[in-house]
Order: C-alpha cells, then sequence, then structure tokens
C-alpha cells in the first residue's frame, strides 16, 4: 500500500534533520519581530495547505500582502498547492516536534523559513517527485458513482478541479439517484468506486441488505453537514418530547442519518420504531416531500437542508454536529475485488481523494468548490445554496442567519472507532443479525491504517491511532467496550 | 367540402391554443414585491436567502430565477430556448443536451419494441396454429399480461445486473404479452373455410403461413402492437428514471431534482414528442404488417 518514491526523506530519521535541529535559533528575533505580528495567521494555518485565517475568513486586507507567494496561490491552482503539500511535508520531516518548527517559522516567515531549508534541501526535486503520479497504472478511464448531495463534494469536485488528472486518472463521475442504486452499480461494477454512506461498506460486507460482497471503505469524504429540517408548521417544536407522532425521512436504511436520528430521538425517549414513522427516501426527493406536507421532517444531507429554507417550507432544527461533533457521513468506497485486479489504479485513485478531500477542507476554496459543483452535470442545485452549505453562513429559515464555519467539513481519515460505533447501532436497531467481531470488522473494512500512510505521504498530520473514545450527545462511546455500550441504551430493538 | 372543415378545425385548433397560453399566463401572473412593513433585517435575510434582489437604486424585487409556484408560460419559453439552443452539445457525463436524450429514448423504446414484437408474433403464431396449446397457455399468458412491466425491473435488474439492458427488457416486457395473446387469439380463430381451401391448393407450411394465415390474423395482430405500444411508452419514462438512465424520464426527474417547475413542464412536454416521433414510426411498422384486403 506504502508508495515508497519518497517516503524514506521524510521519515523521522533523515540526516538532513539531525544537523540542523535549530537553524532558527541564529536568526536575530529583533529583526523579524514586526514582520512575524502581522504575519501570525498565516503561520498558525501552516499546518494546512492554503491560506485562511484561523478565524475563517478569506484573507483580503492590507496585512498579508507581504507574503505574496502564499496569498496568490489561487484555488484552482492544484500545482502549487501540491508545491504547498511537500513544503509542509518538508518542515515537518526536519522539525517533526510542533512546537519547533512554529516557533523555527513565527520567527523568520514563512517564505523565509522556506527559502532556508531549500539552501540544504533539494525542495525542488522533492516536488518534482511528489507529483509524479502513481506508475503502471492498470486502468486509467474509470467510473465513479455519486450522489448529488454536498457530502460528495471531493469526490465530485475532483473531477472539474483536475484530481483525477492529476494523478493519471481519466474518471468521470455517474450520478445516481439513490442509495440503492449506488449500491447496486458498486456491486454489479457498472462503476468502479462510489461515493457511499459510511455504514454502507459495512452492511455490504456483512450481507445486510443485500448480498454479501467484502467492501473496503478507504477514506471518510465528509464530517457533520447534515441537519434535521422540519417543515414550517413545527416551529414551536423544541425537542424529541414534541415529536411523538411524526414521519421522518432518512435517505437510506444503512445510513448515519438513520443511526443519528434514532440516537436522537430515543435519547428524548422516543422508540424510532414505535412512537414515529421513518422513512426511505432518496434526498433529492425530500424537499418535495416536504413541500407537499407529506412529511413532518427529515434528517437529511445538504443540500437539502437549505434547500428547504430556500424554498420557504422548512427550517434547520438542528445541525447534526450538536449530536456528534465530528460525526463521519458519507464515504469513499471499492470492492475488494478492484483493489487486487488494480492495485496500481486503486492507489492513484485513493490518493486523488485523500488530496481533493483535504483541499475541500480548506475554507477559503468553499466558494470557488460551490461554482465547480453546482452545474447540471453534478449536483444541478443553485450556487447560492451550495455557498451557504459549504461557508457555513446560512439562514436557518427562522429569521436568523448563522455562521457556523464547520457546519460541514472534510476529513479523510476512517477512524476504526467510528465503525464500531456504526456496527453498536446497527445492533441496536436489529438492522443486522448474529454476532461478530467488532474489532475485526471495522479493520478489514475501514482502511485506516494505509490511508494514514497517504495523509502523511501528502504532507498532513498522521493520526498514528485509528480508534479514538467520541461523544454523542454527552454520552461517551469506548471502542474497548463496544457490547457494555450496546446494553447500556433502554430504548433498543435487542 | 373537405378541404374546408379542414381549415376550419386549424383555426380553432390555433384560437384554442392562443386561449390556453392567455389564460395560463393570467393565472401565473407574480404579484410586484413590496417591501413596505418589512424590516430592515427581514429584508436582508430574504436577500440573503435569494428571495429578492436589489438594484442599484435600493428598490427591491422578487428575484426572477427563484421559481414561486407554476411558471408562466414565458418562463417555459426561455427554458426551451435555453435547451434546444444546446440541443447537440455533451456538457459532461451526465448533461447531455436534449437532443441526444430524445436519440437515447427512442433507441431504447425501438430495441425494447422490435425485439419484443418479432418475438410475440412468432410465439403468438405457435400457440396459436394449435387449439390445444392455444387453450393449454392461454391461462398463463391472461396472468402474465397484466403485470405492471415496472414489477419486473428489480428482478431483471438482479439477473441481468446491467442497467442499460434492464431499461430496454423492462420496455420489451410491456410490449411482450398483449401481441402474444392478440396474435394467439387472431391466428386460432381464422375461419376454417381458409385454411380448407389452402389444403386443397396443397400450400406449403411456409406459404400457408404467409399467403392465409397472417393476412387473415392481421387486424388483430395490429390492435395487439398497438397495445403494446401503449404499455411500453408508459413503462419507458419510469424505467429511465428509476434506472438512472440518459433520457428523457431522466430528464424530467433530474428538474424535479432541482425543483425546476419550468424544467419539468419542459420534460413533460419532451415526453409528448417523443410519443409523436415513436407514434409516426409505429404506423411504418403497421404499414408493413397490414394486408391490403381484398
Amino acid at each position: 500500500m506504502k508508495n515508497d518514491i519518497y517516503g524514506d526523506a521524510f521519515s523521522p530519521d533523515n540526516d538532513i534533520m539531525n544537523g540542523h535541529p535549530h537553524i532558527g535559533g541564529d536568526i536575530e528575533p529583533e529583526a523579524v519581530s514586526d514582520y512575524h505580528k502581522t504575519m501570525n495567521p498565516i503561520f498558525r494555518q501552516l499546518d494546512h495547505v492554503g491560506h485562511t485565517h484561523a478565524d475563517g475568513t478569506h484573507c483580503s486586507g492590507g496585512t498579508c500582502k507581504k507574503d505574496s507567494t502564499a496569498m496568490n496561490r489561487t484555488a484552482l491552482n492544484t500545482e502549487s498547492i501540491n508545491e504547498k503539500i511537500v513544503e509542509n511535508a518538508i518542515m515537518r520531516a526536519i522539525f517533526p516536534n510542533d512546537e519547533h518548527r512554529r516557533r523555527f517559522i513565527s520567527k523568520v516567515g514563512k517564505t523565509a523559513a522556506a527559502s532556508i531549508v531549500a539552501t540544504f534541501f533539494p525542495m525542488d526535486t522533492a516536488k518534482s517527485l511528489a507529483q509524479e503520479p502513481v506508475k503502471n497504472i492498470e486502468k486509467k478511464d474509470l467510473s465513479i458513482g455519486f450522489i448529488p448531495i454536498t457530502c460528495a463534494t471531493p469526490i465530485i469536485m475532483a473531477e472539474p478541479l483536475g484530481f483525477y488528472q492529476k494523478y493519471g486518472l481519466n474518471a468521470t463521475v455517474r450520478r445516481a439517484s439513490g442509495w440503492s442504486m449506488v449500491r447496486d452499480w458498486a456491486i454489479n461494477k457498472e462503476v468502479d468506486a462510489a461515493h457511499m454512506l459510511s455504514p454502507m461498506p459495512l452492511s455490504i460486507s456483512l450481507g445486510a441488505g443485500s448480498k454479501q460482497v467484502p467492501f473496503f471503505m478507504p477514506a471518510v469524504e465528509n464530517i457533520n453537514g447534515q441537519a434535521i429540517t422540519l417543515a414550517n408548521k413545527h416551529k414551536n417544536v423544541k425537542g424529541p418530547q414534541d415529536m411523538k407522532g411524526f414521519k421522518f425521512c432518512v435517505p437510506f436504511d444503512y445510513s448515519m442519518h438513520n443511526y443519528l436520528l434514532r440516537y436522537y430521538l430515543a435519547e428524548g425517549g422516543l422508540h424510532p420504531d414505535k412512537d414515529v414513522q421513518i422513512r426511505v427516501v432518496p434526498p433529492p426527493e425530500m424537499v418535495a416531500n416536504l413541500k407537499a406536507g407529506n412529511v413532518d421532517g427529515y434528517l437529511a444531507p445538504d443540500p437539502f437542508n437549505q434547500r428547504a429554507v430556500y424554498e420557504n417550507v422548512g427550517f434547520i432544527f438542528k445541525l447534526t454536529k450538536e449530536i456528534w461533533d465530528g460525526h463521519p457521513c458519507c464515504a469513499f468506497a471499492v470492492s475488494k475485488e478492484f483493489t487486487t485486479s488494480y492495485p496500481n489504479t486503486f492507489l492513484a485513485l485513493f490518493k486523488s481523494i485523500v488530496d481533493a478531500t483535504h483541499y475541500s477542507a480548506v475554507k477559503s476554496n468553499r466558494k470557488e468548490i460551490a461554482k465547480a459543483i453546482a452545474p447540471k452535470n453534478y449536483l444541478n442545485q443553485p450556487v447560492t445554496v451550495l455557498e451557504q452549505v459549504l461557508t457555513g453562513r446560512y439562514p436557518d429559515g427562522l429569521g436568523n442567519i448563522m455562521d457556523v464555519p464547520d457546519r460541514i467539513d472534510f476529513d479523510p481519515f476512517p477512524w476504526h472507532s467510528m465503525a464500531m460505533w456504526i456496527l453498536t447501532q446497527m445492533k441496536r436497531w436489529n438492522h443486522v443479525e448474529g454476532d461478530f467481531d467488532y474489532d475485526k470488522v471495522a479493520k478489514e473494512v475501514y482502511l485506516a491504517a494505509q490511508c494514514d500512510d497517504l495523509i502523511e505521504e501528502l504532507g498532513y498530520k498522521k493520526n498514528g491511532v485509528t480508534k479514538k473514545k467520541h461523544i454523542i450527545m454527552g454520552k461517551e462511546f469506548d471502542p474497548k467496550e463496544p457490547e457494555k455500550y450496546l446494553k447500556s441504551f433502554p430504548i433498543n430493538n435487542l | 367540402m373537405i378541404e374546408n372543415v379542414r381549415i376550419r378545425g386549424g383555426i380553432l385548433t390555433v384560437c384554442l391554443a392562443f386561449a390556453f397560453v392567455i389564460i395560463w399566463h393570467g393565472l401565473t401572473l407574480e404579484p410586484k414585491f413590496i417591501s413596505k412593513g418589512l424590516s430592515e433585517k427581514e429584508l436582508l435575510t430574504m436577500e440573503f436567502n435569494g428571495d429578492i434582489i436589489r438594484d442599484d437604486n435600493d428598490v427591491y424585487y422578487y428575484n426572477p430565477d427563484k421559481p414561486r409556484g407554476i411558471p408562466g408560460p414565458k418562463k417555459v419559453f426561455d427554458k426551451t430556448i435555453e435547451e434546444f439552443s444546446g440541443a447537440f452539445e455533451i456538457r459532461g457525463t451526465n448533461d447531455h443536451g436534449v437532443a441526444y436524450l430524445i436519440w437515447y429514448t427512442v433507441k431504447r423504446f425501438a430495441a425494447g419494441f422490435v425485439c419484443a414484437s418479432i418475438i410475440a408474433i412468432i410465439l403468438g403464431v405457435m400457440i396459436g396454429l394449435s387449439k390445444v396449446t392455444f387453450f393449454a397457455l392461454n391461462p398463463f399468458i391472461q396472468v402474465l399480461k397484466p403485470i405492471s412491466p415496472l414489477a419486473w425491473m428489480p428482478l431483471l435488474l438482479y439477473s441481468v445486473k446491467d442497467p442499460t439492458y434492464t431499461a430496454i427488457l423492462v420496455v420489451f416486457m410491456a410490449s411482450l404479452w398483449p401481441t402474444v395473446a392478440n396474435t394467439a387469439f387472431g391466428v386460432n380463430s381464422i375461419k376454417i373455410d381458409y385454411l380448407r381451401v389452402a389444403s386443397l391448393m396443397e400450400m406449403s407450411r411456409f406459404r400457408l403461413l404467409y399467403k392465409v394465415i397472417l393476412p387473415a390474423a392481421a387486424p388483430t395482430i395490429i390492435a395487439g402492437l398497438r397495445i403494446s405500444f401503449g404499455s411500453a411508452l408508459v413503462a419507458v419514462v419510469p424505467a429511465e428514471m428509476l434506472l438512472g438512465e440518459l433520457g428523457i424520464g431522466y430528464l424530467s426527474w433530474m428538474e424535479w431534482n432541482n425543483l425546476d417547475i419550468s424544467g419539468i413542464i419542459f420534460a413533460i412536454m419532451m415526453v409528448g414528442i417523443v410519443g409523436v416521433i415513436l407514434d409516426s414510426l409505429f404506423n411504418l411498422l403497421a404499414k408493413v404488417f397490414s394486408y391490403p384486403e381484398t
């Protein structure tokens, strides 16, 4: 899995860094202190590709103009992003300790830091190495299935913004109208890879709700980014206690939407199969259903929450971020067979997805992305709505303009603990039969270790571990004891 | 006299169309936006939500790009012009010009319908030729005939594993049974005198089929084909919607996803146009199969 073209150059035990661990210390602090003050917001952002200030705003004032190389990078220029990634990676290799690196950069300035490093490290060679696509790609023409929602942003925008091309692939994205269609396309090899909901590769691998085919989930697409939308007539609803008898829609049985909505209702004392009705409706049809009064609300992917506000038929009741901050939602999935038949193709595809996902994570790129994915060929939605979703500045339908920059965010790392949480919920609601080893299934389906390698290779911060504790509505999930967690819920279908 | 009637009918058609557009326009007239009584904050929220737009003099108008209710004829006309101007463009995997979409639907329909008709007529003749097989198999046909062709779709998709062929097979299933039933019935109820005369003339089986049986059964076969044609036309649009295959049905589904009502109306008109195209093709086919009665 690990591509070793330039992996060694960046490993922590490389000679180069040992010789110059504290190069920044020789520079006169006073000479750069003014520069330091004005540029500080950028330094904090060096950990991330792109140029956004810590508060998430665009950089437009005069304060940042000094650092013109960092500033002039247009959002669409993927080559310069790549260069930034490499610079970043080298910096990290030289200063594995975050504290040291930040101190060094903040003392000398970002551009100066890069040029100092360049004097003893062949930066240009490293950059060209990193841009070298994966060799011996077995299959260049790929088709990737997607559902027209903002969760699929990295997969979709990778086509118009050239991320697939960058890694030597000629991939096109093919729109499906519902999750079962995407599932069937993926199983029947109608598409080579697919945008799926993060529980789907687990359910398909377990043979729940479909025939059993081993699937991999190499990367998560988005975290957060969903919401509970209610019809305008329910403006006085305060919580689950007011929702008895409601009709809700979710996009698919095996979806985070279904499990989060069930969790939310059950925490409020409602049994999701007895006190309310939950139906599966393809996302694009939800707004029309809400408009027609067929349903009271839904927990759905965007843009359909924002679209309900745009159409003046509903309001955003609760962002899923408020239920579980950082929950996974949609994912990139391939069959096990694809990875074994076309290993190099898979690697190139995996890289382009991880790269595109990180690009989407940069908030200053979001407006550009909204424009790129709005046309009929992709989402077929008004740009206004997509911008509101992606930038997190949106009207909530109750007369307020909200500002939630991380309303939707993008992070490719597929935590095993996330898979385990999903498995507990699948069991809780009797969506899967029989017993299984949580740890084993999670490891088999979610390619966390491989993803972490690529994350590091592309110059981002490695996670190192694949499991962590998650907090969902104030309740902790400990991946060490999934069964105990499962037993702790009074409302269930066990 | 006949000419006169036609001209009068034509004039009436134009008048009716005109009246329809006038009434449509009248019913969908949009009120002017009145900003009186709304606070600055409310106006800003509405502007941010794209409901209203502001001109250079800070006067608010309804946003013409955002539909409110059923669109008027002008909007649908604009949409039609827009779609036709890009009719022959392919703008991406999921966005082909409307001419391509019409072509895909006609192609899909024709493939399914022609295959089904050929097989159905052969099958129908075989069943109808012998009284015993006719009575033995008729109950099965009667059970299979009323099944909605879309009901077959999940099973077909599961076994064929290819949405392109599944869509064609749905059309195939829709057009198979009515033709089989009618052909079998038509062949079965040929006047016994015809066959006696044929046997007196010592005709070969092949000649018998072509010169006697098919001509005699032709009216019922054509009637069966017409029923098949109607049900296949009904099936092709939802099959495209459900399978996500590019075509006119897909166009209407896609416009619905975007809640673009003028787009939906445009797509409905296109379904009508496809119907006219296919109907004229059918009439050509019917001419080939019909025998002049002498």
